[in-house]
């Protein structure tokens, strides 16, 4: 009798030749302590190490791998590697100017009252008392924040509804027509006009209207708009275009008018699309500077009429803080407010684009059995 | 409630392009046509100037008269949104409303175009239509539901319903099964029969089969070569066209030689 011994198989036979799979984690080890030796040798800063680790590991990774399991393999693991280190690239200067606000920005949001005080009668003799005796920083964003909220609010309520018809007028009846034409070469072209222009253009459009010097958040929410139209015309345009044409028949076949099955046929297959961009066009303004600076001045009150009187908003708050620090001998409580106002601008544009993304998803068509 | 549709020196035409050349046929009411023939041979460009769909496409346009029991749809001052009412289409992919439910599909031709409808005559409306394209009983406790969550030939089957709902004389139907299998083919096959005893039924098909199985008369069109125009070739009772054709080209289809 022959008892037959199955050899004990560490590794299969169809993964001979490949990196096993902590590999990666050890190339990456030794060349994280490599890289600090080198950089131990000139001087050590935490973001050498970085560049220096990263080239180490690519450069392991790949050579071990082409050693081990070919050029092709080797390829392969060259391209994640730049892929990824792309990534982290691009990723870098976002997480820093995040991380940047949020750790200059919170002091400030904390103070009692950041949110729901103006600056209306803060004066320079506060802030020295802050940082000399170390009372508490007063004033606040209320009356920016509900500036920006006023002026962006009826810049949406302007762009909407422009944007929306000329996206219908070039998908639905434009034909190709030299009209047509004319206004998509022209919404691009706005699409790049720099923000200060437009800020310019609604200046120096009240100038002529209403008169010289005339600053309200009204002007401001005209200046907006010129950035804001042709985004939702763009946006809204390429919604209404993926519209099945077969919908379209399907209505026509019904004997449906073309302006009918354009309202309630096209429109609502495409109203998700059309919201989120909205939302994004929104998001896209909220953080104008220059166009607010030239055509709303800035404020230090509340101001709850955007058709009368300087109104102030977030970025005009956060540059005027900045610049013109409330008191010029100790702008540090200026500073402070400038952060945490940044601080809910981003908070801001981050709740419009989660909205956004709700809102595509609370319209879209459903397909429940 | 049906018509006959009389067609006279017909010629389409995209752009300068002559696609289709110089139709002559009567489509007799309550009954169901097929238009066979290969592909391109301009069936479904035809099948489209009966309701004025063709108009839909950029620079198609027509020649010739389509008289609907006499009146002329191309006369002047015809609104081709009221042909459209009186001769309703089934297209070949399904296409319910995805935003609507199966009840708001079944009512998108009276809901669409804003006429007042009270509650129990729209419930009778849905039931009446949905019973008519044999849907009823599988859709009956879901009605609130989207129509896109049903089956491709249930979805089929309810863009007959939304077609039937607006009451209409005549119903083209453009290779209404050539998305389906066979058994949802053979569900939509059976509605033809039914729908005949109340409606004029034109239907464009591939199959020859079906074109056998369906249809009173058969209309054969065929095409000289790419860039010429399509041609009807022949049109007879059904019978005859697949098993004593006239022309030597329909026999030569329809005994699979070619095409």
């Amino acid at each position: 009798m022959t008892s037959t011994l199955t050899p004990v198989q560490k590794r299969s036979a169809l993964t001979k030749g490949q990196l096993p799979k902590w590999a990666p984690y050890l190339v990456l080890g030794t060349a994280l302590i490599l890289g600090a030796a080198i950089l131990a040798l000139i001087g050590f800063n935490a973001f050498g190490w970085g560049i220096v680790s990263a080239i180490l590991f690519a450069a392991g990774l790949v050579g071990w791998s082409a050693i081990v399991e070919g050029s092709r393999r080797a390829k392969d693991k060259l391209a994640t590697c730049l892929v990824v280190g792309s990534f982290l690239v691009a990723l870098l200067p976002l997480i820093s100017v995040i991380w940047t606000v949020l750790v200059n920005g919170l002091p400030g949001l904390m103070d009692p009252g950041f949110l729901n005080t103006s600056m209306n009668g803060v004066t320079g003799a506060f802030d020295n008392k802050s940082v000399e005796e170390g009372a508490p920083v007063v004033g606040g964003i209320y009356h920016a924040l509900l500036g920006t909220v006023q002026i962006t609010l009826l810049a949406t309520v302007i762009s909407v509804p422009v944007g929306l018809l000329t996206a219908v007028y070039l998908v639905e009846y434009g034909n190709d027509r030299t009209l047509a034409r004319a206004i998509t070469f022209f919404v691009d072209v706005m699409t790049g006009i720099p923000s200060i222009v437009a800020g310019l253009f609604a200046a120096a459009f009240f100038f002529a209207v209403v008169g010289p010097g005339t600053k309200t958040g009204a002007v401001a929410a005209v200046a907006l708009s010129v950035l804001m139209i042709p985004v939702v015309v763009r946006s809204s345009e390429e919604m209404l275009k993926i519209v099945p044409n077969e919908l379209r028949e399907a209505a026509y076949a019904l004997g449906v008018r073309k302006w009918r099955t354009i309202l309630k046929v096209v429109i609502p297959t495409a109203i998700s699309g059309i919201a989120s961009g909205v939302t994004l066009a929104i998001a896209r303004v909220i953080g104008e500077t220059a166009p607010i600076l030239v055509t709303a001045g800035f404020a230090t009150s509340i101001n709850t009429n955007v058709f009368s009187g300087w109104m102030a908003s977030l970025p005009t708050f956060i540059y005027t803080q900045i610049l013109n620090p409330t008191s010029p001998s100790n702008p540090d409580p200026s500073s402070q407010r400038a952060w945490g106002a940044a601080l809910v601008l981003i908070i801001l544009v981050m709740l419009l684009n989660l909205g956004a993304r709700l809102i595509a998803r609370l319209f879209a068509p459903k397909a429940g059995r | 409630m049906s018509k006959r549709i009389d067609v006279k020196d017909l010629n389409v035409y995209y752009s300068k392009f002559l696609a289709v050349e110089d139709v002559n046929i009567n489509i007799e009411a309550k009954s169901v046509t097929a238009f066979i023939g290969p592909s391109g041979c301009g069936k479904s460009t035809f099948l489209r100037t009966l309701n004025r769909m063709h108009e839909v496409i950029p620079g198609a346009r027509v020649e010739g008269e389509v008289l609907l029991d006499g009146d002329n749809l191309y006369g002047p001052g015809v609104d081709p949104v009221t042909v459209r009412s009186q001769i309703g289409m089934v297209f070949q992919r399904p296409n319910p409303f995805p935003t609507m439910s199966i009840r708001d599909n079944v009512l998108a031709g009276v809901k669409l175009n804003n006429q007042k409808i009270s509650k129990g005559e729209a419930d009778a409306l849905v039931e009446r239509s949905l019973q008519g394209a044999n849907l009823w009983n599988e859709v009956k406790d879901r009605l609130g539901k989207p129509g896109s969550g049903l089956s491709g030939g249930q979805q089929q089957r309810l863009c007959i319903a939304r077609a039937i709902a607006v009451e209409p004389q005549v119903i083209l139907m453009d290779e209404p099964c050539s998305a389906l299998d066979p058994i949802s083919t053979l569900a939509i096959e059976d509605l033809i029969n039914d729908l005949k005893d109340q409606y004029t039924v034109v239907i464009v098909t591939h199959n020859m089969q079906q074109a056998a199985r369906v249809s009173d008369r058969t209309a054969f069109f065929n095409i000289a070569g790419t860039g010429k125009p399509g041609k009807l070739i022949e049109v007879g009772d059904t019978h005859t066209m697949f098993s004593n054709p006239a022309q030597k080209a329909t026999e030569d289809y329809v005994s699979g030689r070619f095409g």
